[in-house]
Formats: structure tokens, sequence, C-alpha cells
């Protein structure tokens, strides 16, 4: 269940379709800075093979210029006990 | 609604990305993230100072039920205005180590058992109460820290000093800050910075003076590069013994050679009297000249003593003196081209450019502290470029709280709350205010920090109480401070939050609460005091470090000192501590404020803060009719001070042929016992190791990864090799970080220090490299 986060460069004057782009798929929440072309993406997949395939979708998006991962975490524990209770 | 460990993942992602893109791009916001965050269920913010270095960033911290689960910067907190570093951003899963400590251990034939903390701190007041019996009230002593809430060092102050009436009390800033407290006091004869962080926006030109800023202080770096953008006629001038992230990001990088800054500064000052670049009549009416001793050691021995004696001198002597430090002559000693040595004196000396030098543990950790700060005051001095708004010194803290708890609660031997106890005056005012009979205070300091291990180790201190921080990393020539420690008839209690090798010299271990597991205050480098409240509660039966204490002294017989509730404590202690600092030149906000408020600067005078001190302007403790008003000093006036170039304690030779240097690194907070067990810092940032110079390594045979062996005198580390990493020092140089407690760089370096602040220096020492 890997979850990852990106900076994500948008190619010139692309920056509001990729966020419109990057939150109508499944797995993806992004957000734009406010004052630069960025966006951040967090990526939530069920697994390393939806993850891979989603990765390479993303990279062949025409309004995507660049792409760099800052965090990734590969939980393959499913949901315990005590996750449940944490925060309630 | 629910935050599971899911969202709780996903938020710390996009804080990282968050986190990652502000170090890239200064000044950039994501105002977006609310939505993410509402997604993910987060229902309540509370403010508090983060806990992890010296700038005092606000936080909000994110709490769902009993668990924090997220943390942002504060908009609303000046200092950081929204954005934090990749350690703020990642400070709550510091709480959530899987070996948090959470009961009371108790040393029992010879193994570590666990107890009820409440027998735990009847056996820690039984042992101080044998101990003062048997060896006398300067047997037991306590050590503290930066770390330390406000509280928590006024407690400590009270019952050590006052009601056991032993100056027995230390803490780890000496290690950090206190050559800046003697060169502010030697200088201008009142402690910390005249200026704040608005400075960065106003400054023209920023020197960073062996300060790798973009590792150690990355917010307010980020500030700097901000104001660099914006304006477009901003320079930044890194001035430094290796080439860092800081060096790479400045307009100019400039290398000397360890111990070196002393003559550079002297020239400077040489160049800005010879190109008629000083300011006059700032300098006729509101300063004036002396000089110190000079040779004056090193303290690498036992029970050294030293004491400095001023001795005023005129213009005329300080210009003769500066006549040994023409940049040509200072090239040689410092490595530093003479063009580069005018240059910087061409910044500091145009009068139409504002300048604010910075500095931290390069400058502090030195074997002549006092005098480089000192040194560096004089530029500013000279050049009128102080106490206004952009024209600023700044000493930078490494510690939430050295400023706030150690040097304004005053938790260093010599030191009270108001004053130090030398002087007749301060203890009376605490023995009133403490409700103490006249004479409990003594008036005679016993040890400084280095001092105090090496009476632990002659047996001149038996009892040792340890809180907040990790002493078995820390301490310079460590072999000999664990080996004391370790003694058979000493007696040590650590107050921690996870296990570490101090823990491990321990007899009696106290689990702590945790940052925003209690009620606190800290105080920044910019004299600001920030209060948080008790968040979440602390796991088991961990309990603040203040309450321990109040605990433990209750214990000894001193209700009367610590009559407090648990729920009221912190607000009563604050009021009663404020009224150490009654004048306007220290007044303190009042608790309701501090509560109210993302920080509160000092002197806090009518319901106004003070942001540049003795300037008429801006401070109201200054006599009016004048514009500037060191009042530190009985007539007003800043001294400058002749002080030479001296060499370090132990330079390279024949057989120890390269300098040691030691330091931080951006993932980690000191030795590492809690950054290490945040999984994303961890990973980031895994292992220690050795930064050689490539030509070095050439001529080892090492290639990056490879290990190393690093020798000295004392001691031996080996670990692996970074070539052109993120730092490289210079040819015949190494720098070791010191947060991984797998290799104890500090049983490498040498124990000596400052003879004015009794600071160790952590930046040079010799070693041999050996190929492992």
């Amino acid at each position: 269940m890997p979850v990852l986060s990106y900076i994500v460069i948008p190619s010139f004057g692309a920056k509001n379709d990729l966020l419109e782009d990057l939150n109508s798929r499944r797995y993806c929440e992004a957000f734009p800075a406010d004052n630069e072309d960025i966006l951040v993406l967090v990526t939530d997949t069920p697994d390393k093979k939806t993850d891979k395939e989603l990765h390479t979708q993303l990279n062949n998006l025409p309004t995507l210029e660049s792409l760099s991962m800052t965090f990734g975490c590969n939980d393959e524990q499913p949901m315990g006990e005590g996750d449940e209770n944490e925060g309630q | 609604m629910k935050v599971n460990r899911r969202s709780f993942i996903k938020s710390a992602a996009a804080s990282s990305a968050m986190a990652t893109a502000a170090s890239l791009f200064p000044g950039i916001s994501f105002a977006g993230w609310k939505k993410l965050e509402e997604a993910t269920g987060m229902i309540s913010w509370q403010k508090a100072p983060c806990r992890f270095c010296g700038t005092g960033c606000g936080v909000l911290v994110g709490v769902s039920g009993d668990r924090a689960v997220a943390v942002k910067g504060d908009p609303n907190c000046s200092v950081n205005k929204g954005l934090c570093c990749v350690k703020g951003y990642h400070a709550v899963q510091a709480l959530y180590g899987k070996d948090r400590l959470t009961k009371a251990k108790v040393r029992k034939n010879g193994k570590m058992v666990e107890v009820p903390v409440k027998e735990a701190l009847d056996i820690i007041a039984a042992k101080m109460k044998e101990t003062i019996d048997k060896h006398g009230k300067d047997s037991v002593a306590m050590y503290g820290s930066g770390q330390w809430t406000i509280p928590d060092g006024y407690v400590a102050s009270k019952l050590f000093k006052g009601c056991l009436g032993t100056n027995n009390l230390e803490a780890n800033a000496r290690l950090c800050m206190a050559s800046a407290v003697t060169g502010f006091l030697t200088s201008f004869g009142s402690d910390e910075p005249m200026g704040c962080y608005e400075d960065i926006e106003h400054a023209d030109v920023m020197v960073t003076w062996g300060n790798n800023m973009a590792e150690m202080h990355p917010v307010l770096f980020s500030r700097m590069l901000a104001s660099r953008k914006r304006r477009n006629d901003v320079t930044i001038i890194d001035f430094a013994t290796r080439t860092t992230r800081t060096s790479q990001a400045a307009d100019k990088s400039i290398l000397f050679k360890p111990n070196a800054d002393l003559a550079v500064a002297n020239a400077i000052c040489y160049e800005i009297i010879r190109n008629g670049w000083v300011n006059k009549s700032f300098v006729k009416k509101h300063t004036t000249f002396h000089k110190g001793k000079t040779n004056i050691g090193y303290g690498t021995e036992d029970h050294f003593k030293f004491k400095d004696k001023a001795e005023s001198i005129s213009f005329n002597d300080y210009k003769n003196f500066l006549k040994d430090y023409t940049p040509e002559k200072v090239e040689k000693i410092s490595g530093v081209s003479a063009r580069d040595i005018k240059y910087l004196a061409s910044l500091y000396g145009d009068p139409t450019k504002k300048v604010t030098s910075f500095w931290c543990m390069g400058m502090n950790q030195h074997v002549r502290g006092t005098w480089i700060n000192n040194l560096v005051y004089n530029i500013h001095l000279l050049t009128g470029k102080i106490s206004t708004p952009g024209n600023s010194p700044f000493s930078l803290t490494g510690q939430p709280s050295a400023c706030g708890t150690v040097r304004e609660v005053g938790t260093l031997t010599h030191k009270l709350p108001y004053g130090v106890v030398m002087k007749k005056g301060a203890r009376d005012k605490a023995e009133k205010i403490w409700d103490l009979p006249a004479g409990s205070i003594d008036p005679k300091p016993t040890y400084h920090t280095v001092e105090m291990f090496r009476a632990l180790d002659r047996g001149d201190i038996r009892f040792m109480w340890i809180q907040v921080t990790n002493p078995m990393i820390t301490m310079p020539n460590l072999n000999r401070y664990r080996d004391g420690a370790l003694k058979d008839d000493r007696f040590i209690v650590v107050s921690d939050v996870y296990p570490t090798p101090t823990t491990d010299v321990a007899d009696v271990i106290l689990p702590a609460a945790m940052w925003v597991e209690q009620e606190g205050l800290y105080g920044n480098s910019e004299r600001r005091t920030q209060h948080f409240d008790q968040i979440l509660p602390p796991p088991g039966e961990a309990m603040s470090d203040t309450w321990q204490i109040i605990e433990v002294a209750r214990r000894l017989g001193f209700k009367k000192q610590f009559p407090w509730s648990e729920e009221e404590h912190i607000g009563k202690i604050w009021e009663e501590y404020r009224r150490f600092h009654d004048s306007p030149k220290h007044n303190m906000a009042p608790y309701k404020v501090l509560k109210a408020r993302s920080g509160v600067q000092w002197p806090f005078v009518d319901g106004k803060e003070t942001r540049w001190r003795f300037n008429t302007k801006h401070d109201p403790a200054c006599k009016k009719g004048t514009d500037f008003d060191f009042y530190g000093k009985k007539d007003g006036r800043a001294w400058i001070w002749a002080r030479p170039y001296e060499p370090a304690a132990e330079s390279p030779d024949q057989e120890y042929n390269f300098w040691l240097n030691t330091g931080r690194v951006i993932e980690h907070w000191h030795t590492g016992s809690m950054t290490r067990r945040v999984p994303a810092l961890h990973q980031a940032m895994p292992e220690a190791y050795v930064e050689i110079n490539p030509e070095d390594a050439m001529d080892l045979g090492v290639v990056n990864g490879e290990k190393v062996k690093i020798v000295s005198r004392r001691g031996s580390v080996t670990m692996i090799a970074s070539i052109n990493g993120r730092g490289v020092p210079p040819k015949g140089m190494v720098f070791v970080p010191f947060f991984d407690e797998s290799y104890k760089i500090n049983e490498v370096t040498l124990d000596a220090f400052c003879p004015i602040s009794k600071q160790p220096d952590y930046k040079k020492c010799a070693v041999r490299l050996e190929k492992a």
C-alpha cells in the first residue's frame, strides 16, 4: 500500500490543467502552491503494481514537465486493531 | 471524525513535499493544503514553538483525540510566517518512537528494573540527602539543558541554588552559547541580541560567520534567500572553514583557516579605519576602548582558573594594535586573500549599506569564543551599524530555550534569575522572592560544565541529576567523563524520553514528558518568549521535568518553596519568575499575554514589545536625549576590545596532520535521540560519516562509502567517507556530524575551552586518518 509524495513542475502555462487532471485521477490528491508554478502530489495506491502503472501514466502527461519524489512509504501491513483505535 | 494510520502517513507525505518545496523556493505557500488536511479528518490545531532549534518557529500541532497527527507552520508567528523545516514538519512523530520511556527504572543488583515513579522519586531524594550529609552540599549537582522549559530551569535553580545552597547547577548551553553570553557582557554589559529577525528583511548585506544556516537555521536562511530574491540588491557572504549548502547559496564563499577568524576580524577593522569608514560621531558618543589579558591558556587541565582584567586604552592605542593585522599579514595567517579581506571591509564600511552578521557554534565553540564575539561587535561599533533595522551583530542559538531557560533564568553555576551569585544584591533579591533565610545562597560559583564532569570523575561530585540532555554523547574528550560517571560510588539520575548512552550510565531513569505533553515556555534567539499548553497526555508514568524537581524538592522538606498545585503551577511559577525581571530593561510579558500570542519579545513595557534594544526610538529603557544607550555599561557606552589572534589549543602536526571539525546536519537534532526515531528523517540521514576533501581522499586511497579510521590523542572512530557530499572541507580538514550514537566522535575531540566563557571548542583538534 504505497504512499508517495512528489513535487510536480507543470509544463509552461499548464498548472491549472494539470491540477485538474491529477485530482480527477484515482489514487491522486494534488494541491497547488499559491505563489509558484509548483504542485504537490500525494499518491495512495493499493499495491506496488498499481503504483508503478500510475507512475508511468503520470510521466506520459503532456502537461507535466517533471516529477520529483520527496517521500515514500510502503506499508504492506493490514490495518490492525491499534490503527482502528488511533485518533478516536 | 477519525484519523487512521493511513491518513497520518499521507499527511506526513504532503508535509515532506512542502518542506522540500520550501527549501527550493523560499517563501512558497500552500493554501490548498487545507483541503487535504480536512480530508484527513484532523480536528483541532493548537499553537506551540518547535522544539528542534533556537529559531523558535511557531507550529500548529494537529490533534485527534489524545494523539498528535500532524504539524504545520503557524502563520501568526512572525518568526516563520507559516513555514517549517523538515524537522519541524516531522516534529510530532518524535513523540511516538517504539522504545519511548514510560516507566521509572532503578538499578538493583547491577540491573535496571522498573519501579513505580513515586518509588524512584523517593530514592532520588533519599540519595541526595545521604550524599549531602556524607560529603557536603557541593557533592550533589544538576545538569540541565537549553531544551529545558523556563519553569524546568527555574525550579532547578530554586532548589539547588536557593534551598540546597549549592551552585552546582549547569546546563548544556554552556557547550553552545556561553561565549555569546560573555561576548555580550564584555562588549555591552547586557546579554542577548539587540536586534530581531526583521533585520533580515532590512539588511543589504548578510555575512554568516562560521554558520551553516542553510542546514542549522533553515527557516531563517529561507527568509534571507527570499529577501534577496524579492529585492535583487541583497548580498549574502558565507565566511566559513568548509564549503556547505550555505556556501553554495551565498553570493560569495570565503574560506578561512581554523581560529584565524580572529585575525580577519581585526583586519576588517584595520581597513575600516585606514579607509576612513569609521562612524566618528557614533564611536565618540557611544563607545570606549579596552584591552584584556593575552596568552590566556586553553583550560585542558583540571582546576584551571582564569580571570580577565580590562584596561582602558585610547583610539590611537587601538589603531596601533591593529597594525599587526594588515590584510597582507592576515592573508598569511588565515588563508583569506588580502583582496577578499578588503572586500569584506568595504561591505561593512559602505555607509549606504545595512549589514547584519550571523553566527552560532562556529564562533561560540572556539577557544577564543569571547574574543571573536567581541571582534565582530567591534566591526559593527566602529561603523555604527548596530541596534537599527538591518544593522545587527546577531548571535543565533542552537536550542529552543538556551536563551529563555539558561541565559535568562540563569541555570549556570555563577548565575541567578537576576544577576550573579557573587553580588549580594542579586542574592538578597533571590532569597526574598524565594522566601529563604538571608545567606542561603552561596556567593561562590563552583563548577562550569567541563569542570563539573571532571569533578564527577575525581569524586568531588558524587550525585548528578541530568535532564533533557545526552552528555555521554556530547561531552568532549568523552572517554574520561563516561569512565567517571561509571565509577562505583557515583549516583546518576537521568530524566529522558528515550534510552540513550546517558541512560546507560544511570542508577535511576525517570520517564519524562516531551514537548507538548506538558505546559511550558521557551525563549528563542530574538528575545521572544513562547508559551505552549499541554496538548497531549504524556505516556505511562512520564512526568514533566518541572514536576519531577518539585516532587523531589518536597521530599527534601521544601514544600514552602514549592507550594503550587499541578493544575496551576506553570502560571504561578511564571509570575514568580517575572519578579526577577521587573524593570524596563528586561520586563517579561504576563502569563495571560503569552498564552494568547505566538511569542512575545522582551523587554515588554506598557504592552509593547522591543524589537531593537539600546536604540532610543525603540527601547523604552534608554535614557532620553540620546540616540543610543548601551545601558548595560555604567556610562552607557559599548566597549571596543583589542583582542589578538591566538592559535587553537591543538593544531595539526606531523603525527596528527588533519583538523577535525564537528557539527550537525539538517535532518537530525543534536545527538539524534529523538529525530533518529522519526522514520523519514532517519531514512534521509541514516548514518554519520566523515567528510574528506577529494584530494586527501585520493592520497589516502579512499573512495566514497569506504571506511576511514579517525584517530586523535584521546580516541578513535571508524566510519564511512563522504567525498564531495553536501559539505566539502578544505584539504587538511575533516568534518564529522555528531548525531549518530553509533559513532561517538566526541571520544576523539579535545576538552579545551575559552578561558572566559568556559565553552569547549568542538571545531578544532588534531587527528590522523587511516584507511580501515
